[in-house]
């Protein structure tokens, strides 16, 4: 009986709930992704759905056609280049205002005293808990010509003329700072907050000034939540959707509404697969980076 | 010990945090108070009014769209947390098998990378599906839920872990120790230590799938127009008052949800300042 040998149960169990996830994520995460990569190698077509097979069985010989194509035609489309480089330096302008917004404010939660830290941090998420979609429409009717800002600008006679700010690259920035800054945020004040400060204090009995003990001291050793930070804002940025459709207007191109736009007006699946796919592979590149630099401080450390 | 400060820094600090917060909070406030403006204009202000939301509860497109978006955000939610529990346990509990390693990057891919990427490889393995079998018949609340589900199981599994990781594993072994079979011991040990992680993650599904844009576009079909995607063509076409009052709808939600993670989390560190 299997109740003599309860382990023997439990092991089958085990087996079955980690086979049923790990097929879950198969068929719905690995298979997908690697449809993307087959598509990306096939020709477009005139059909439903519009590319042509790969394989072809003409009753007693297999073949396949790969073709290369979509990607010579992808590096040969300036839309798309323009497109890569546009949201490679959104993302990168976006991660370096993140850490200039969002260090000072993990550091002044992270400085505030013990029992006020859970209220202001919940104080700052509170916003990011509200509908993305929402905050990027809220910033439209900031923004706009005949927006508050520019209403209170004029009104406090800064400007004579509503500045364009909205479907310009500026626009975008703000939104996008917005939006991503507590993905810098919080893994940052997670380790500001269990930093040391007895160094500091140490720091400064040897005559160090504030500055230059924070420069040399609280810096460095928080580097692995601005390293962090950097990661949770530059890999979701670069493939931002919502912000540079709503926010920018035809201005700043960034791959995702270009991709988008393939998929479903140009409905050129082939080149869509292949820009989705060098977005992955350019999205690796940090990744790659990041864990080496992960890694060899932990070698450090140990 | 943390971060020091002088006095001197801890009034700069203090400016920063309510420059911070106004920053944070405006765009937010400002939606919510012109949700309530009599007029049609976006930003003049000209008396209070419930207009808009009259115009809004008597509009059936708004009302289908709020329901299905409801519909689908509970089966994702439900469903992915029952996916990112088992995920969770498996990475934490199982110690090494085979294909770990493999579980878990697919299981946490989707948190590092962009939403568009699932979206697109979704849609290729529907309508892949399609052609081969016949099944998922178009686009539609399925095919949404499947995706949304693979997509929110992750931040389940990092809610859940996290939770375990931080829990007392002696429990379960005096439970074992007592005669428990593992399975009796799981459900009736394990899972009521780690039931607030599991709620809060049924919580964050439930948000995520209900704002989102990029990959429910990518799987649905004609016919199953979710909230975000209504206002997000809505909002294509030109700003009008009547979005304040659906986006001030939306904040509500989230304020009620993140008040219920928060609770739970509350009672996760009371918990732990118990034990």
């Amino acid at each position: 009986m299997s109740r003599a040998n309860p382990t023997r149960r439990w092991t089958d169990n085990r087996h079955l709930l980690t086979g049923g996830v790990i097929l879950w994520y198969l068929v719905f995460f690995l298979v997908p992704f690697l449809l993307v990569v087959k598509i990306s190698l096939s020709q477009m077509a005139d059909t439903i759905p519009p590319y042509a097979p790969i394989f072809s069985w003409d009753g007693a010989q297999l073949a396949a056609s790969i073709t290369f194509g979509n990607f010579v035609r992808l590096f040969g489309d300036p839309i798309f280049v323009l497109a890569y480089l546009g949201s490679l330096k959104v993302a990168a302008v976006t991660t370096v205002l993140c850490a200039l917004v969002g260090y000072p404010l993990a550091y002044a939660v992270a400085a505030a005293k013990p029992s006020a830290r859970p209220s202001l941090l919940l104080l700052i998420t509170i916003p990011f808990w509200t509908s993305f979609l929402v905050r990027i429409y809220a910033w439209i009717g900031i923004l706009k010509d005949n927006g508050i800002l520019n209403d209170t600008l004029l009104w406090l006679g800064v400007i004579d003329h509503p500045l364009r700010i909205l479907n310009t690259s500026l626009s975008i920035y703000i939104g996008m700072l917005y939006c991503y800054l507590p993905f810098f945020l919080l893994p940052l004040y997670a380790v500001l907050e269990r930093m040391d400060g007895t160094l500091m204090e140490a720091a400064s009995d040897l005559g160090s000034r504030p500055f230059k003990t924070f420069w040399t001291v609280t810096l460095p050793l928080s580097m692995p939540g601005v390293f962090a930070g950097a990661l949770l804002v530059f890999v979701p940025a670069t493939g931002e959707y919502l912000i540079p459709k709503l926010l920018g207007g035809s201005v700043n191109l960034m791959i995702a509404p270009v991709l988008w736009d393939s998929f479903f007006i140009a409905r050129d699946w082939p080149i869509a697969s292949a820009a989705t796919v060098t977005l992955v592979v350019l999205l690796l590149l940090p990744l790659a980076f990041v864990e080496r630099v992960r890694a060899r401080a932990s070698d450090v450390a140990a | 010990m943390s971060i020091i400060a002088s006095p001197a820094l801890r009034v700069r600090l203090r400016i920063v945090l309510i420059a911070g917060l106004i920053f944070l909070y405006a765009p937010i406030v400002l939606v919510v108070l012109f949700s309530f403006n009599g007029s049609t204009s976006t930003t003049v202000w000209s008396g209070f009014s419930l207009h808009w939301y009259s115009e809004l509860f008597n509009n059936s497109d708004v009302l289908h769209a709020a329901r299905l978006s409801v519909e689908i955000a509970a089966l994702s939610a439900t469903g992915a947390m029952i996916i990112g529990t088992l995920v969770g346990l498996i990475l934490s509990r199982f110690g090494r098998f085979k294909g770990r390693t493999l579980l878990a990057i697919m299981a946490t891919a989707p948190l590092v990378m962009p939403e568009i990427v699932l979206a697109v490889s979704l849609l290729l393995l529907f309508v892949g599906m399609e052609n081969l079998t016949g099944w998922p018949r178009h686009r539609g609340v399925t095919t949404i839920v499947l995706a949304h589900i693979t997509y929110t199981a992750a931040f389940v599994t990092i809610v859940v872990q996290g939770r375990l990781a931080g829990l007392d594993r002696s429990f379960e072994e005096a439970a074992a120790d007592l005669g428990a079979r593992p399975i009796v011991a799981f459900f009736l040990v394990t899972v009521p230590l780690i039931a607030p992680g599991i709620a809060a993650g049924w919580l964050l599904g439930f948000s995520i799938s209900l704002d989102d844009v990029v990959i429910t576009q990518f799987t649905s079909g004609p016919g199953s127009t979710t909230l975000p995607l209504l206002i997000f063509s809505l909002v294509r076409r030109g700003v009008k008052p009547d979005i304040n009052a659906i986006a001030t709808l939306f904040v509500l939600a989230a304020g009620i949800l993140t008040l219920g993670i928060g609770l739970l989390q509350r009672r996760r560190s009371l918990q732990q300042g118990a034990d």
